[in-house]
């Protein structure tokens, strides 16, 4: 079931013509799927092209989907201030090069949302300028949101004792 | 201190080893001083960790360090399914409880395209404004707190005492509350509720008045800590993201429930304050005014409450009346189903925000036909608005840090997950 394109995402699509890029639907809600070289591109335009204006950057986040080829998914939500519209621009990156654009160059505030989805996905953001983990510890080494990692943790209590003793007797200032 | 703003953050410290060592060897090379502030930190309200280098009392460079409340909720949320998760966001901005839980089931309906009836949708909009107000009613008490005044941190503390006893004759818990369910409310409002929380909304914008307001809004010691410290431009509040009270306070009319209405907000009349300067006593402002909306808003809401039923009446979504599940095969296949599994989300994915008391409370929920999100993302607005924190600090004072700190009202329960 086909509903008519709203009139901005028609306007990207005759923006970006041969491009690759797809737009989809549901429940009213509509987005771009765009090949990653050419994300931050159409995140400019979107951004600002005054009849698009999409100015503001909700959220910057991943999915992870192993069964498929490519692995990865980034996702951008953006939202117009000035024409209460929503929008979501996504693309997808391989297991074995999960790199993906960054969006700090136009929105600052991608700065943590990036950092949270690079320690949860181990997704790298291209152009981060300070890409490193937020919520889990510094020295963690395991990606908690990806779907092969257990609800329960990867470590038996026993091996965090393990961990963290080895933590306290790494020299001062390192990382493993 | 309100100096000139440079540009842009300073450089990101070199990568490579823990933060405190990072910054350690910044402050060596340069002479200045290091400071850790937080995690257990009165003014930090829960634990943030805030490392500081400071010339002298001025801050030169702060680097937040955050996750020390991190549970996994959004994996949490993968793993048990749509209903499992509700009692999880009575642990997010755990002081508006009830908001959380409204946003999440919303946004669950919204995926699996369902319209709410009248009646739950009026007792919905009670609740988020009922939080609203006791959200900020601590936001303000602890600020004041914060910067030195103790008693409008008690006297907030009396007026949000109501709001629990609401909670509590509502849905049997004071607290965490887990009050709305997928596809409707877990129980009708009691008898003589809504009288009461009626004569409550009459009564509290003369107690804001009397209590908060007669002893801040003019108070010449609150002025001087307040005017022209964190001082967000527009453009600079949009780029960083921030929502609520602190992206109005600078100057940005966006209400998700004027722009974006949902739950009949189009319906309702009320106001949304905006400040004129971006600093921390506009903030202040807007909370004060915003209590009073919602005040107003509770009172249309109960005024005019519609009749009906409080759920969906689909046995596939939500529980089936009890008598009906005892006497018959196809209710109690479905209560059976609805306990066991839960309402199943189509394949589909949504985003969805509710306007929260500290921000726009965002869901990206992936769903993949089964009774659990695939993927479920929390855009947790104090994240957002804390991500300002290495712009905005340098170049102030340490007591500034407080300031600004309290009036960006953030909980960190909400900022880690």
């Amino acid at each position: 079931m086909a509903e008519t394109q709203p009139p901005t995402v028609q306007k990207v699509l005759a923006a970006f013509p041969g491009a690759g890029i797809a737009a989809r639907e549901f429940r009213g809600q509509w987005w771009l799927e765009v090949p990653r070289e050419r994300v931050l591109e159409v995140l400019r335009r979107l951004r600002d092209d005054p009849e698009l204006a999409f100015d503001f950057l909700n959220d910057v986040t991943c999915t992870d989907h192993p069964e498929e080829e490519p692995r990865f998914r980034a996702v951008y939500i953006l939202t117009s201030l000035s024409r209460k519209e929503r929008i979501r621009v996504k693309t997808s990156c391989p297991e074995d090069d999960p790199v993906v654009p960054s969006a700090t160059p136009l929105w600052a505030g991608a700065n943590w949302h990036e950092r949270e989805a690079y320690d949860m996905f181990g997704v790298r953001f291209e152009g981060h300028p300070d890409l490193r983990r937020i919520l889990m510890p510094e020295d963690f080494d395991a990606f908690p949101l990806r779907k092969e990692f257990p609800m329960e943790g990867e470590r038996s209590d026993r091996d965090w004792a393990r961990w963290v003793i080895d933590r306290a007797r790494r020299p001062e200032g390192t990382l493993p | 201190m309100s100096g000139s703003r440079p540009e842009a953050p300073p450089e990101p410290l070199p990568g490579g080893s823990p933060l405190s060592v990072r910054v350690e060897r910044s402050v060596e090379e340069s002479g200045r001083i290091f400071l850790n502030m937080g995690p257990s930190h009165p003014s930090t309200h829960g634990v943030l960790r805030i490392v500081l280098e400071l010339d002298g009392e001025a801050v030169v460079r702060a680097e937040p360090d955050i996750g020390y409340l991190h549970r996994g909720m959004e994996k949490i949320a993968e793993t048990y399914g749509f209903t499992k998760f509700i009692p999880y966001t009575d642990r997010m901005d755990y002081l508006a409880p009830v908001a959380n839980n409204i946003a999440v089931c919303t946004a669950a309906e919204v995926l699996m395209g369902i319209e709410l009836p009248p009646r739950a949708k009026a007792i919905r909009v009670v609740c988020a404004e009922l939080g609203r107000i006791s959200s900020h009613l601590l936001g303000l008490g602890a600020f004041a707190m914060d910067i030195g005044a103790l008693t409008v941190f008690l006297y907030a503390f009396r007026e949000r005492e109501a709001i629990y006893n609401f909670m509590e004759s509502l849905t049997g818990a004071r607290f965490t509350v887990s009050y709305p369910r997928v596809g409707g409310l877990s129980r009708d409002m009691p008898d003589g509720w809504a009288d009461a929380v009626l004569r409550f909304a009459k009564d509290i914008p003369a107690r804001v008045e009397k209590d908060v307001e007669r002893l801040l809004t003019r108070n010449r010691i609150w002025i001087q800590r307040l005017e022209g410290v964190g001082v967000i431009p527009r453009e600079v509040a949009i780029s960083y993201g921030l929502t609520g009270p602190n992206l109005r306070g600078s100057g940005v009319e966006w209400d998700l429930r004027k722009e974006m209405p949902y739950f009949g907000y189009e319906d309702y009349e009320f106001d949304v304050p905006v400040g004129s300067r971006g600093d921390a006593y506009d903030r202040y402002l807007c909370r004060i005014e915003e209590i009073k909306q919602s005040a107003r808003i509770i009172r249309q809401a109960l005024e005019k409450m519609p009749g009906g039923p409080i759920s969906v009446q689909d046995g596939k979504t939500f529980l089936p009346p009890k008598e009906k599940v005892m006497t018959r095969m196809e209710e109690l296949i479905h209560q059976f189903m609805i306990v066991t599994e839960g309402p199943k989300a189509p394949v589909g994915e949504i985003f969805w925000a509710h306007e929260n008391p500290k921000g726009e409370l965002g869901f990206y929920i992936v769903g993949d036909g089964t009774a659990r999100p695939y993927r479920l993302r929390m855009r947790a607005p104090s994240f957002v608005n804390l991500s300002i924190l290495p712009w905005l600090l340098p170049n102030h004072m340490i007591s500034d840090v407080v300031a600004i700190l309290a009036s960006l009202d953030f909980v960190m329960g909400e900022c880690d997950r």
